[in-house]
């Protein structure tokens, strides 16, 4: 390996700085009390409460699922903070009231938090640790009927619609890591489109851990009525630490009847540094539920992480339904990626695609896991998998585990799956053209990838190729 | 359960198993204890997930009784593909027929033998190779075979030799066979640069009876070789058959095979191939029909454990009534297995409105340098073709099964010898008359 690609490998996680900022924990460990602290904090409603023990009393009994084709170290559940803020927060009038510390903390990030400077034309939630400290345009959205806030202010403020939606599509018995989130999340984003409207601007949230030893669970939830049509944008980043943090997120995502919801996110939580120190475990459970000829579309570039274990799934409930998943996921160093999707076919001729693009890189492993099932009653139900991985190196590994489940006759399903590798041929004929090797091989990935990208708002999809370059950096040598 | 197990096994132990050599002994033994500590698999084994054995581990079968039904030649004669000049070795319920079976005109350097003849004569030539190919410990059903085996065909083959016909082996479950279980071991050993034909047959003379096989098939395959493996499986409609077939090919082999599923309530195949050195081509092809309330279930796995190595794969299935297919298909890629060519497709037809399909393609891939690709489809038949047809005059029955015939062929057309094709073509296709 020349010397320029040796430093290349080894620049640093450019997100993992700290911001040292006082803030408010609860103790560490977990119990009734402690959810009990949790939700007095947040000023929830009784009903609140009650889900969350609920859900506490149930993940008791479940056992931590060793199904996914990663390992890791043991995680303490009594070691976590389940609970931390910033210590400034309060309700906020504007966003310009919001902690300087914590606004510097997002321009580093480059996510802009400043209306006036806001020229993406994306409004913005901001999680840091376990609180949402800003979210922008809200007045702007609010005045077209559009609920765009943090998710304890939901909460408070339009508990019929949470109690209506939260659980609907994830219950809270779902699986052991959303039954804990379920027991214990902070905040997260809500978002009601009512019906008939096409929300004018992409909505974003943007999650950032900071505290050393928090585990975030932050909770989701987008519900768009009839005829309404959503796009929203999820990032991530975490300081660089190296104790393993642990992420167990829950996204719900309700389409009703001829809704559309598009989700993208661009996940680069800090991956651990090269012997797979440290790192977020993200243990994600996203699904959504498509009513009669309603949409959703998942998008994921996933390159961050030193474990990811994650479905997002569509439930295609009504006729007509459609459900698409596109992937990259990028494993470098010691990364391992054990995801894919769900595609559960239930209505008459609801449709489906799942792109995923695999890339294995360093010692990463790379798992595509993912279920198409066609139920009795999906009469015309159509289902299209196409999922492709890339390895570079042989120190890496590429596997995939579809299940494919049929249980109606009249349904189309078809699944295609391929391996290769970067041909030097072709990085030879980029560098006739002058093109160097990382700039060749960054668009020959770009190219793998491009079917995802494609599918990726505008800005997202910029950042996603940078990204992708640099978690690429130096794998060929 | 598993006690019953323990006394049929303690019975036969003090009978006829008590018999042979120390190894063989140790063999069992090992095979009866695995089985009693992990008993019958449940759908809780991710391996077993879509299948489950509740019938089979409900009812404790028994051996065959020494003396079984006296068969007619003319009995097994319409399962011989036509040809009663190759050497066939016919077994009724798990016991070798001398009477039924043809094995006069062997070429030099060609042994066919029963295992209990190898056994009774030469206890030490399988020491080392029987019970010898790794994935085969453990696993409930080939440890119940290793406990209970007793009899099955033994093929070996000099290096250098062709055998100018296929070598047969059948299995035959009697009209009494209700209740029984069998456990056939096959031993094949093909020297180097040797050419084989064989063909594995189990099949019953009525379609009620409900009985166990547990057949376990070992292939050695010399460097050079070329070897071809028919597997037909037209067991009765009632009974259970759990098959497990281990193959390992030496460097330069050429290994084909072609498995039929039309019988069993339930039935399950393992079929794994691995390379033991490098440039070994592995072809798999299968088809499996289904209707009434069957299950066939078939699981494959190549393991590409060296360079150079190139695999083909193609499974279909054709499936009616409320009758369902799994299919899991595996293919390993070493670190060290550059430059493997692998291609794996499953194919399924679902011809009625209850029939269900369970498939999952699986690769697991170390190395960068390699063409792995794998695809699998659920369907119907093609509207438009289904068109195309009936607008030539064919009626849309007829078209529908000759559309149906031509999803199988693809397949069937892989087999190599003429008559065996043929057969097996025929046989599909009345099958595909009646069911569909």
């Amino acid at each position: 390996m020349s010397s320029p690609v040796e430093s290349l490998v080894n620049r640093e996680y450019k997100w993992g700085f700290v911001t040292d900022i006082e803030s408010e924990s609860v103790p560490k460990g977990l119990n009734e009390e402690i959810i009990r602290l949790i939700s007095a904090k947040k000023e929830e409603p009784e009903f609140m409460l009650q889900w969350r023990l609920k859900a506490y009393r149930g993940w008791l009994g479940m056992k931590e699922p060793h199904w996914p084709n990663v390992s890791y170290p043991p995680i303490d559940y009594q070691e976590i903070i389940y609970y931390s803020a910033p210590k400034t927060v309060m309700p906020l009038g504007s966003l310009d009231e919001v902690d300087p510390k914590l606004r510097e903390t997002y321009e580093k990030l480059g996510i802009p938090l400043n209306e006036q400077k806001l020229l993406a034309g994306v409004a913005v939630d901001a999680i840091f640790d376990s609180v949402s400290v800003g979210t922008s345009y809200k007045k702007a959205l609010g005045e077209l009927g559009i609920i765009f806030c943090s998710f304890s202010e939901a909460v408070r403020e339009h508990p019929e619609l949470v109690e209506r939606y939260l659980g609907s599509v994830v219950p809270m018995s779902d699986n052991f890591f959303a039954a804990l989130n379920s027991a214990v999340f902070s905040d997260g984003s809500f978002v009601y489109i009512p019906k008939g409207l096409r929300c004018p601007m992409d909505l974003s949230t943007y999650f950032r851990i900071n505290q050393a030893n928090t585990g975030q669970f932050e909770r989701t939830l987008i519900v768009a009525d009839e005829g309404a049509s959503v796009s929203y944008l999820e990032g991530c980043t975490a300081p660089r630490r190296d104790t393993n943090q642990l992420h167990a997120a829950v996204v719900e995502l309700v389409a009703l009847d001829n809704a559309k919801i598009k989700y993208s996110t661009v996940q680069n939580w800090y991956a651990g540094d090269e012997n797979g120190v440290g790192g977020i475990l993200n243990f994600v459970t996203k699904r959504g539920k498509a009513l009669q000829n309603a949409k959703i579309s998942w998008t994921q570039v996933e390159t961050g992480s030193a474990i990811t274990w994650k479905y997002p799934s569509v439930i295609l409930q009504g006729d007509d339904s459609v459900g698409e998943f596109y992937s990259v996921a990028v494993v470098n160093g010691r990364q391992q990626a054990d995801t894919g999707t769900k595609m559960i076919h239930i209505g008459r001729n609801s449709r489906s695609t799942i792109v995923s693009k695999g890339i294995s890189a360093g010692r990463g492993n790379n798992s595509y896991r993912g279920l198409v099932k066609v139920l009795p009653k999906a009469a015309g139900a159509r289902n299209y998998t196409q999922c492709d991985s890339m390895l570079i190196g042989n120190r890496c590994g590429a596997h995939t585990f579809p299940y494919i489940d049929v249980q109606n006759a009249t349904a189309s399903v078809e699944h295609e799956a391929s391996t290769s590798k970067i041909g030097e041929d072709q990085i030879l004929y980029c560098k006739q053209r002058g093109l160097n090797t990382e700039n060749a091989i960054s668009m020959i990935v770009n190219g793998f990838c491009k079917e995802v990208f494609k599918e990726l708002p505008m800005e997202f999809a910029v950042e996603a190729q940078k990204l992708l370059g640099v978690s690429l950096e130096g794998s060929v040598g | 359960m598993i006690d019953e197990y323990r006394r049929t096994f303690a019975a036969f132990a003090a009978n006829g198993g008590g018999r042979g050599p120390e190894w063989l002994a140790t063999l069992r033994r090992n095979g009866m204890d695995r089985f009693a500590a992990i008993g019958f698999p449940t759908t809780h084994d991710e391996e077993w997930r879509f299948t489950p054995v509740s019938s089979i581990a409900r009812v404790p079968f028994t051996l065959a009784p020494q003396p079984t039904m006296e068969l007619s030649a003319a009995e097994v004669e319409p399962f011989r593909f036509g040809h009663d000049e190759w050497p066939t070795l016919v077994f009724v319920n798990g016991r070798y027929s001398a009477r039924l079976s043809y094995r006069s005109v062997l070429p030099p350097g060609v042994q066919l033998r029963p295992l209990s003849e190898v056994l009774e004569s030469e206890p030490t030539s399988l020491e080392g190779t029987l019970g010898h190919s790794g994935s085969l410990d453990g696993t409930s059903f080939t440890a119940l075979n290793a406990a209970f085996l007793q009899d099955g065909a033994v093929l070996s083959v000099a290096s250098g030799v062709e055998l100018p016909s296929p070598m047969h082996f059948v299995f035959v479950a009697t009209r009494d066979a209700q209740g029984v279980m069998v456990h056939p071991r096959n031993v094949v050993q093909v020297g180097d640069g040797a050419r084989v034909n064989f063909i594995e047959s189990y099949l019953s003379l009525d379609n009620e009876s409900s009985y166990l096989t547990n057949a376990v098939t070992e292939v050695r395959v010399g460097s050079g070789a070329w070897v071809e493996h028919v597997r037909v499986q037209r067991e009765s409609e009632a009974a259970s058959h759990i098959g497990w077939t281990e193959v390992h090919q030496a460097r330069d082999s050429h290994y084909r095979s072609f498995t039929l599923a039309l019988g069993g309530r339930l039935s399950r195949l393992n079929l794994h191939a691995r390379s033991n050195a490098s440039n070994t081509e592995t072809l798999l092809y299968g088809l499996y029909l289904t209707r009434n309330e069957q299950l066939a279930d078939t699981h494959t796995a190549i393991f590409h454990d060296h360079p150079n190595c190139r695999s083909w794969e193609v499974y279909k299935g054709i499936l009616t009534d409320r009758s369902r297919a799994v299919f899991n298909g595996k293919v390993f890629v070493k670190p060290e297995a550059q430059k493997t060519d692998a291609k794996q497709t499953n194919r399924n037809l679902l011809l009625s409105e209850g029939a269900k399909v369970n498939t999952k393609p699986q690769l697991e891939i170390f190395a960068d340098d390699v063409k792995c690709t794998h695809g699998a489809t659920v369907g119907r038949l093609d509207e438009t073709a289904h068109f195309y047809l009936q607008s030539r005059g064919i009626p849309r029955v007829a078209a529908r099964k000759l559309l149906t015939y031509a999803f199988a062929a693809e397949v069937v057309n892989e087999v190599t010898v003429a008559p065996v094709r043929e057969a097996l073509g025929r046989l599909v296709w009345a099958r595909l008359a009646e069911g569909t």
